[in-house]
């Protein structure tokens, strides 16, 4: 049974001239318990505001347009920020911001830090109960425990400080983990670190089903079972990691795995294709097709006609064209 | 004769702080960095890229050791920057929040004795937003935190497009876009380079992309350059083991990287 359901979310800002820019549109898919879904595209595609929208965390300027957002079965749509706060966020679902181990409170030690979610969410454990609590979860990560919890966060390394969030992040077992971006700040060795520790929670059973985001598509294939790859707010592909990324459909698709660098041998030759252009203006409404003044492969008819998502060779592309 | 030496570094050293607490955060390179030259510094984080592309930029001084620009110690910021200007990574502390980025890109021109006509400076500020992926109406008005992160970025190097300057440091400038944006900044880049002669010293993580770009390329750890040479004799027949280290964990598609 699906534990997480989105519904034709559409999501938008409403900017200080008025104006709407829908930076999501007509987002659906469902997860199962014990799934990792990728979502990869490209900066501004709507990443972040997608994952505010799973969240059902709508802080002016952000806005529900249309569509619906299911834990279990339990609607977030039409709550206030407290409420998702209090019963969903940490316990049901749980988010790791994108920049959030830059964001820790830098006055505060990582332990005190930790504590305030526990205490926030449990009512009367004490304080020696938390820190024995959080020595035997930081204990897990593979880290000098004790340094870590006694640290300000400015005194770790990137990779520890991104541990520590997703340490905190998890204290409470959450169903379900939202990561936007944990890795893209991150040099290689040290994306592959965070990488196993979230591996490792997930084999230790503290969290079961995640949604991964990164503008990096070749990660996913190591990472997801299954991605989706979002274009100026649209999933325009979903599939198995296998399929998206070995075998893409989707022309944007094709041209990200295409724009890809490798240091393999007998790559330097191969040139990496550019796709020329920007994506559209969000703030305007949009006819046809989204990526075809892009599209190495558009008709003529593409730029009218509004695609619609189908199914191409056993997975989802919004493309009438797509084989 | 007039050399062809952009950077020339013998035992250079870049320390901060005293006693116990003292950092070498660069450590005793040596290196040359000629006219024309693509040269990429990849490493792990911490391990001094960013200090050495401030030495190259005339913001940290060598503490031991030589450190010259065209075969002279940098002295004047100013004049220096007419001519060598930078990319850096956090694109968020290179632009003042409370100005419309538009203005800021025309405002990069200040650094020129002569500045071109107002309308050739909005022209080139246009050119440089196409040469980025960003449409001009769409930053029209806007300010530094009505854009995203990788848009941010896209601006950082729409002011290099903007200054065209001889020499560029770019401080992971792609880190945060997607990979055809990052194809396009780099066709971009080329494309510059060929026009302007530029030279550029390109600091990544990714050594696919140092791969790609490079003549040479410098591996960096611990403040130290530990492998100098062409991209297929340090990624064919890496010396170092941290080179090595740098390669497996890339996640190359091909390959296994994590799940065993
Ligand atoms: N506070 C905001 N006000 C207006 N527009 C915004 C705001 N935040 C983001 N946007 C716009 O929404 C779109 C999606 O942004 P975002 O979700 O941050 O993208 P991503 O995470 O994929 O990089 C972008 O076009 C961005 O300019
Ligand atoms: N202004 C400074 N004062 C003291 N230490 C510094 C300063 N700038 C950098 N460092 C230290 O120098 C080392 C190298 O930093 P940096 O060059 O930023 O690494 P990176 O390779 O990630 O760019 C780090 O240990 C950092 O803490
Ligand atoms: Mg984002
Ligand atoms: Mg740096």
């Amino acid at each position: 049974m699906a534990i997480f359901e989105v519904e034709k979310l559409g999501l938008h800002y409403l900017t200080r001239f008025g104006q709407k820019i829908h930076a999501v549109t007509d987002v659906s898919f469902s997860m199962d318990q014990g799934e990792i879904l990728g979502i990869a595209g490209e900066s501004g595609c709507g990443k972040s505001t997608l994952v505010n929208g799973l969240m059902g965390l709508f802080i002016p300027p952000l806005y529900p347009t249309c569509g619906d957002v299911r834990v279990d079965g339990e609607s977030l749509m039409n709550r206030t920020p407290e409420d998702v706060r209090q019963n969903v966020l940490s316990r049901k679902v749980s988010m790791i911001p994108q920049g959030a181990f830059n964001a820790l409170n830098p006055t505060r030690k990582v332990k005190d830090i930790a504590a305030d979610v526990m205490a926030a969410h449990m009512k009367g454990i004490d304080k020696k109960q938390i820190y024995e609590r959080l020595i035997e979860r930081f204990n897990l990560f593979g880290m000098d425990t004790k340094r870590v919890l006694n640290s300000h966060p400015i005194q770790l390394t990137a990779g520890e400080r991104q541990r520590s969030v997703i340490g905190i992040s998890t204290l409470l077992n959450p169903q379900m983990v939202i990561a936007d971006e944990p890795t893209s700040a991150l040099d290689v060795t040290t994306q592959k670190v965070v990488i196993k520790m979230i591996f490792d929670l997930l084999e230790k059973g503290i969290f079961s089903t995640m949604i991964f985001i990164t503008h990096e598509l070749p990660l996913l294939r190591h990472v997801a079972d299954n991605i989706a790859i979002m274009y100026a707010g649209e999933i325009v592909e979903k599939g198995t990691a296998e399929q998206v990324v070995f075998d893409p459909r989707h022309p944007y698709t094709k041209a990200l795995m295409g724009a890809m660098l490798s240091a393999e041998p007998g790559q330097k030759q191969r040139k990496p294709t550019a796709i020329e252009g920007a994506p559209p203006n969000l703030a305007k409404p949009i006819e046809g097709c989204r990526f075809a003044e892009r599209c190495p492969s558009a008709k003529p008819e593409c730029k009218q006609k509004k695609q619609e998502i189908r199914i191409v060779g056993d997975r989802q592309v919004r493309c009438d064209y797509a084989e | 004769m007039q050399s062809n030496n952009i950077f020339t570094a013998v035992n250079s050293v870049c320390s901060f702080g005293h006693g116990k607490k003292l950092v070498r955060a660069v450590d005793d390179v040596t290196f040359h960095i000629a006219d024309e030259e693509i040269v990429s510094i990849v490493g792990g984080s911490g391990c001094g890229k960013s200090v050495l592309a401030k030495m190259m930029l005339g913001l940290h001084y060598p503490s031991a050791g030589t450190f010259l620009y065209k075969d002279k110690p940098i002295t004047d910021h100013c004049v220096h920057w007419r001519e060598v200007q930078a990319v850096f990574q956090d694109p968020f502390s290179c632009f003042n929040q409370f100005f419309p980025i538009r203005n800021q890109l025309k405002a990069a021109f200040g650094i020129y004795k002569d500045k071109p006509s107002n309308k050739e400076m909005e022209e080139r500020v246009d050119q440089a937003l196409l040469a980025v992926n960003v449409k001009p109406s769409e930053v029209e008005g806007k300010y530094p935190f009505e854009l995203s992160g990788g848009q941010m970025q896209r601006m950082l190097l729409a002011r290099i497009f903007v200054l065209r300057p001889k020499v560029l440091i770019a401080d992971e400038p792609t880190s945060m876009v997607d990979a055809c944006v990052r194809a396009n900044i780099l066709d971009y880049l080329m494309k510059l380079k060929e026009e302007l002669k530029m030279t550029i010293v390109f600091i990544t993580h990714d050594i696919g992309l140092a791969y790609y770009v490079s003549n040479r390329i410098f591996i960096m750890h611990k403040g130290k350059i530990i492998e100098q040479g062409t991209p297929d004799e340090v990624t064919q027949s890496p010396k170092s083991e941290h080179t090595i280290q740098l390669l497996e964990d890339i996640p190359e598609i091909n390959r296994e990287w994590i799940k065993a």
